[in-house]
């Protein structure tokens, strides 16, 4: 076997909040995913589907109620905070909203050198104050901002330019795996595509891969190069961006896709679905989808469909795939 | 700012008080000068002056003098009113603004921890801190000083007599940490979902590093308010234990000690407890408003941003 060791692996993760009366909430339920080396994995869904809570749970910011976690190959499951520290470095998190991400009481140098400042150099050394004025440079230029930045507040930026301090802050202490949870929903399209491409030219530079957690399948088109769609806490389709976005196999994909409004004059109204998404409290037995599926049937109901392999690459959990 | 400049005046007079009282009166404001006398006007005057009954029984302090010795008279042990109050309030003053600052000190120590911590440490320091607020302020703090003014402490080499300023400091300062740290819990639990706090475990800075740095910062505005209002609940607190004799202890002063002073007097010489009872409602109504101040100027400026 020449494949390749997942930076990441996700095996039957779930994370189950409890509630009052003996109810509990299912936000994610049952994740299994590998994300390889240089790819940029592109995770949608519609909001509330539990897809921050996986990307946190990645990262084990959020502690995960069963599974495990493999960060290149290593359990991390169940590490302590502090056991899980010296890792920190190699994985990092991009927060979707990018003013309460940075504390506004401490100026950007100061916010982008913390991580710097706490873990040592590859070497096992502690940083100099000269390396690491040099590094939050290199990190400005990278990230397209002039190193004046370094002295000023938070406030003094705009939602763009802030991202690209939270960017430059998860750059800094080199990681080789990036979640960025939904980074560009939060800013306006024009600034979107700048952060967007970005990205993609960070990738490229420094070598890394990427979990990309959007609701905006046209983000996702640009920059994935695989994707996972969420309904309900559970992957119901995974596979090639070209594949999954052109060719969807799930029906819920299918409205996801047909949904992005298209610039063509007499296209066919889109198939929308009815009704909102069950609540992950009280989830529809059978398939999590069949209550708002166009295609469901008697089986749907009653039995749910495991992930399987459509062709090699194209996974879809769903007993009736579209052709 | 009218507030914060009668602060500064009370303050200033009362902390000045060993360098310009004696000079003033003349007199020690420590030592009973019950049989002395002072010239005023040419005339020797007695200090103790028979009651002006009918059968002139009794002895009273004299009254206001409208002369810089004796200015507001005497107290029942026959010493300068004014001198006391200034030396009084020294310690009043002093007393408050430590029990405060040592209160806010452990109150943002314990909510940071509880607050930022949560499970066992903080159901823990909570629960501890419901004990002590569930006992009555005044009657814990009473209770403590019994305990403590009745002996010796002894702390290592140190030993604490009962006429330390530190017991009644400590006492108020301990009582009232729960009234700060509940609040303070409150923020740092805001807080702790923030999501540069996220951002900052995610980048693997300690927990210890993310209290002092990104935490205590976001505080302040509360701390900064808090301080003044802890100092005005300090200063009343100090000032009923000293009436009941728990507090500063004779011969020093405090304004407490010379409103109980002023109770035996209240019918003959009324200033001797209304005097520093005005002071006393002065310095907390002007602390209340400089708190107030702060809080609007501090929010503003984060309502601006």
């Amino acid at each position: 076997m020449s494949h390749p060791a997942p930076v990441l692996e996700l095996r039957d993760v779930r994370r189950t909040y409890r509630l009052p009366r003996g109810q509990s909430l299912r936000a994610v339920d049952g994740i299994s995913l590998r994300v390889m080396p240089g790819e940029i994995l592109g995770l949608v869904g519609e909001s509330g589907c539990g897809k921050s809570t996986l990307g946190r749970c990645m990262l084990r910011l959020d502690d995960v109620s069963s599974g495990q976690i493999l960060f290149e190959g290593r359990d991390i499951t169940t590490l302590s905070e502090r056991k899980l520290r010296p890792l920190r470095p190699h994985m990092q998190m991009v927060f979707q909203n990018s003013t309460a991400a940075l504390n506004p009481r401490r100026r950007i140098g100061d916010l982008l050198a913390e991580p710097l400042r706490v873990h040592p150099a590859p070497d096992g050394r502690k940083r100099t104050v000269a390396t690491i004025t040099a590094r939050l440079h290199e990190l400005m230029a990278l990230v397209g901002l002039p190193a004046a930045a370094l002295a000023r507040y938070p406030h003094a930026f705009s939602g763009g330019q802030r991202q690209r301090i939270n960017i430059a802050r998860a750059l800094a202490p080199s990681p080789r795996l990036v979640v960025a949870d939904e980074p560009v929903s939060a800013l306006d399209v024009s600034v979107q595509a700048q952060i967007v491409n970005l990205f993609a030219d960070l990738r490229e530079r420094l070598g890394l891969t990427y979990v990309f957690v959007a609701h905006d399948l046209a983000v996702v088109r640009q920059i994935a190069t695989r994707v996972a769609v969420m309904y309900l806490g559970a992957i119901v389709e995974c596979g090639e961006t070209d594949d999954v976005l052109h060719a969807p196999a799930h029906p819920y994909t299918a409205a996801l896709t047909a949904a992005v409004p298209r610039p063509v004059v007499g296209a066919p109204p889109p198939m929308l679905l009815r009704g909102d998404v069950p609540s992950p409290v009280n989830r529809p037995a059978g398939c999590r989808f069949h209550t708002r599926c166009p295609h469901a049937q008697a089986r749907c109901g009653v039995e749910e469909p495991a992930l399987r392999a459509l062709r090699p690459g194209h996974e879809v959990a769903c007993h009736y795939p579209l052709p | 700012m009218g507030a914060l400049g009668a602060l500064a005046f009370i303050t200033c007079a009362c902390l000045l008080a060993p360098f310009y009282a004696h000079d003033v009166a003349h007199s020690d404001p420590f030592a009973s000068n019950v049989a002395g006398s002072i010239v005023l006007d040419g005339h020797e005057v007695d200090i103790m002056q028979p009651n002006d009954n009918p059968l002139h029984l009794g002895l009273s302090p004299i009254g206001p003098t409208g002369h810089a010795a004796y200015l507001l008279g005497a107290d029942s042990q026959g010493r300068d009113l004014a001198a006391r109050l200034l030396y009084g309030g020294r310690n009043s003053l002093l007393i408050s603004a430590c029990a405060a600052v040592l209160c806010l000190v452990a109150a943002t120590l314990a909510g940071i921890v509880a607050g930022f911590c949560g499970g066992v440490v903080d159901a823990v320091l909570s629960r501890i801190m419901d004990i002590m607020w569930a006992v009555p302020v005044y009657l814990f703090a009473i209770s403590l000083s019994i305990v403590m003014v009745s002996q010796k402490i002894h702390l290592g080499p140190f030993v604490l007599g009962a006429d330390s300023l530190l017991i009644p400091i400590f006492i108020i300062a301990l009582v009232y940490v729960p009234y700060a740290a509940r609040p303070i819990r409150g923020r740092v639990l805001a807080l702790r979902q923030a999501e540069f706090v996220t951002a900052a475990r995610s980048l693997g800075v300690p927990g210890w590093r993310i209290m002092v740095l990104d935490i205590m910062p976001n505080i302040s505005t509360t701390l900064v308010t808090l301080g003044p209002l802890l100092m005005a609940l300090a200063l009343l607190a100090e000032s009923a234990l000293s009436f009941l004799s728990l507090g500063v202890q004779a011969p020093q002063a405090s304004w407490g000690t010379i409103i109980q002073d002023g109770e035996g007097l209240i019918y003959t010489r009324p200033l001797v407890a209304v005097v520093p009872g005005l002071a006393i409602v002065a310095v907390v109504l002007a602390l209340n408003i400089v708190a107030d101040g702060l809080r609007d100027a501090l929010d503003g400026r984060e309502g601006a941003r």
